[in-house]
């Protein structure tokens, strides 16, 4: 190798490692700001610059404070609430629909296919305006089942993996049971929902993150903040008179990043793979 | 028909498929038909009237979508949506380009892959404080760009500063997303073939030829999909601005706007014609973009087609074979 070449090559190694940490540098340091703030005193806090380190790293006033403030306790019940019905509902509805759409052939299967891809060209917060008016009507504003029924809705990616997955589930596997005397619920739910599991996995997480961090229909469709606050709508109670002090936000924010934390530090792999998985062809 | 024989229909295979059919179709359907289309035609409708949530309508013709586009703060914050298109362009660039760093040897991948990965799984009030928080005068942005020598009188206020303060939130929203359209390209690089890398490399081809003749093209289903997510997404961008900035200082995206029309100021008329004429632009840009990339890379491969390719060859190789 010349040396020109040498310098060629560790020269285009040194940039690729160059932007990747610098990427890293900036992905990390917002977050990596407010867990040094969330660990100040208000004192510190108001006397010291934002990057300087806290004094001490076992200051978890804050913590604390934040959750009191924000009623974090009810929200993350509630959170849990909503997270534990959205998530076995629309399993269950789409892994249903997915097998009607997959293994059936019957007039309307393609509209039907058609009308949810659509859907999901309409986007959400605009569909709002009028979905309001009719939650308004049918009662459904207010109560925590209001929002897990509207949150449960169209999805339309839960059913697409679904779908897929049942593409690669062969035909016999149904044909066998059903030669066997297995009705068709007995195929779905005996024979085929316990082979979904990857899948399942997969709509467990894409969902369930979506679901945790959903604002907008909360705050909308969950008007009583004294009782009705989930995770999300919790920390908008930092606005306002409390809008500057970043000492409690921080310590808020930060508690309501550690379930995605968990989750995203033992479900790398599966949520990568979900992603891809989950990527509506457009 | 008799009950008799409906009873043997419903308990022959056809009945016990149409039933099994119709059932498994029924909640998914309502739920689709009650929160999607009815919403949807009732939106249209309503977009013709003068109304608010309860009380009387009058019918105003297409005078509200006239008021979309004559308001200012509408055009204007669908002229915002600009920025964020062009932020997504960006975006696309820099995930491509991690994607096909992390698709090749790296030290220490998997962290700097999670590292650029998380802020998409952050809840977006979240993300809104964070970077309140981030570009406020004097904190975070400013210490770091104080470390780097930048004095602080010669920073512009990040937010305020009508001439920067867009590019700032669009910063947060590639901040947030990047990650994810990489995830998306990579997850489609990692399903090419990798013994046509190996053979190009026989072959002498340098690193550019592979990533433009052999990845480029095996992914341009996803680069399509996730273009039309970005451009989406960039016209319906709504918690940052809406957190960090409420809309003020000329930083209200369609979305904030609408919000304040349809909730504050209770104007459904209004805000359901900003509704569907944000819908049919997304619509005109999702059919532009199909049709530019259809022009572009004629001979798209589908990604179905490639995961069959790559399902046969598993068999064979299960079978014992060696690649073909």
């Amino acid at each position: 190798m010349t040396p020109m070449m040498k310098v060629k090559k560790y020269g285009l190694i040194f940039l690729k490692y160059f932007t990747v940490v610098l990427a890293a540098f900036i992905a990390l340091l917002p977050i990596a700001s407010c867990v040094i703030t969330a660990f100040k005193t208000p004192e510190e806090y108001a006397g010291t610059n934002v990057m300087q380190l806290p004094s001490s790293w076992f200051n978890f006033t804050n913590f604390i404070e934040a959750w009191q403030k924000a009623n974090m306790g009810l929200a993350f019940r509630n959170s849990l609430i909503v997270l534990v019905f959205v998530l076995a509902g629309s399993i269950l509805f789409s892994s249903m629909l997915a097998y009607i759409l997959n293994r059936f052939k019957f007039p309307g299967n393609g509209l039907i296919k058609n009308l949810f891809l659509f859907a999901s060209l309409l986007p959400g917060i605009a569909m709002q305006v009028s979905v309001y008016q009719i939650m308004y009507n049918m009662g459904l504003i207010n109560h925590l089942y209001g929002y897990i029924i509207v949150m449960m809705g169209t999805d339309i990616i839960a059913v697409t993996i679904f779908i897929q997955f049942f593409e690669n589930l062969p035909v016999s596997l149904d044909e066998s049971a059903i030669m066997d005397g297995c009705t068709y619920f007995g195929v779905f739910f005996k024979i085929l929902f316990p082979l979904l599991k990857p899948a399942i996995v997969t709509v467990l997480i894409l969902k369930g993150v979506s679901t945790y961090n959903e604002y907008y229909m909360a705050n909308l469709y969950l008007q009583d903040k004294s009782k009705l606050v989930v995770v999300a709508t919790s920390l908008y109670t930092f606005t306002g008179p409390m809008g500057n002090q970043y000492n409690y936000i921080c310590a808020g924010v930060l508690i309501t990043l550690i379930p995605a934390l968990i989750i995203f530090l033992c479900c790398q792999k599966q949520i990568y793979g979900g992603l891809a998985a989950g990527a509506v062809k457009g | 028909m008799s009950a008799e024989k409906l009873m043997k229909w419903a308990k022959s295979r056809k009945g016990q498929r149409c039933f099994v059919i119709l059932t498994f179709m029924a909640v998914p359907l309502t739920l689709l038909m009650l929160f999607t289309y009815i919403p949807f035609l009732e939106m249209f409708k309503f977009s013709f009237y003068n109304m608010k949530y309860t009380g009387t309508r009058t019918f105003v013709g297409q005078k509200n979508y006239m008021e979309v586009f004559s308001r200012e703060d509408c055009f204007r914050s669908l002229l915002l949506a600009f920025y964020y298109i062009a932020a997504s362009f960006v975006q696309l660039g820099l995930a491509l380009y991690f994607a096909s760093i992390f698709c090749f040897k790296l030290r220490g991948k998997e962290v700097f892959k999670g590292l650029l990965f998380f802020p998409y799984l952050v809840c977006g009030i979240a993300i809104g404080f964070v970077f309140k928080f981030f570009f406020t005068r004097g904190f975070v942005l400013d210490t770091v760009l104080g470390w780097i020598g930048i004095p602080l009188e010669s920073l512009p206020y990040w937010l305020k500063d009508t001439r920067i303060n867009n590019i700032s939130l669009v910063f947060t929203s590639i901040w947030r997303y990047l990650g994810q359209n990489m995830v998306l390209f990579l997850g489609a690089m990692m399903s090419v073939d990798q013994t046509l890398y190996e053979a190009a490399a026989i072959d002498g081809a340098n690193a550019w030829n592979k990533f433009r003749y052999i990845m480029l093209p095996s992914i341009n289903s996803v680069i399509v999909l996730n273009m039309i997510m970005c451009i989406s997404g960039s016209l319906s961008a709504f918690e940052p601005p809406y957190v960090i900035t409420n809309g003020s200082f000329g930083t209200g995206t369609y979305f904030v706007i609408m919000n304040r029309i349809a909730h504050e100021n209770q104007r459904v008329g209004l805000a359901s014609a900003m509704a569907i004429v944000l819908m049919v632009l997304i619509f005109i840009v999702t059919i532009f973009q199909k049709v530019v990339m259809a022009k572009l890379f004629p001979s798209d491969e589908s990604e179905e087609s490639i995961r069959r390719r790559r399902l046969k060859r598993e068999k064979q190789l299960r079978k014992g074979g060696t690649f073909a």
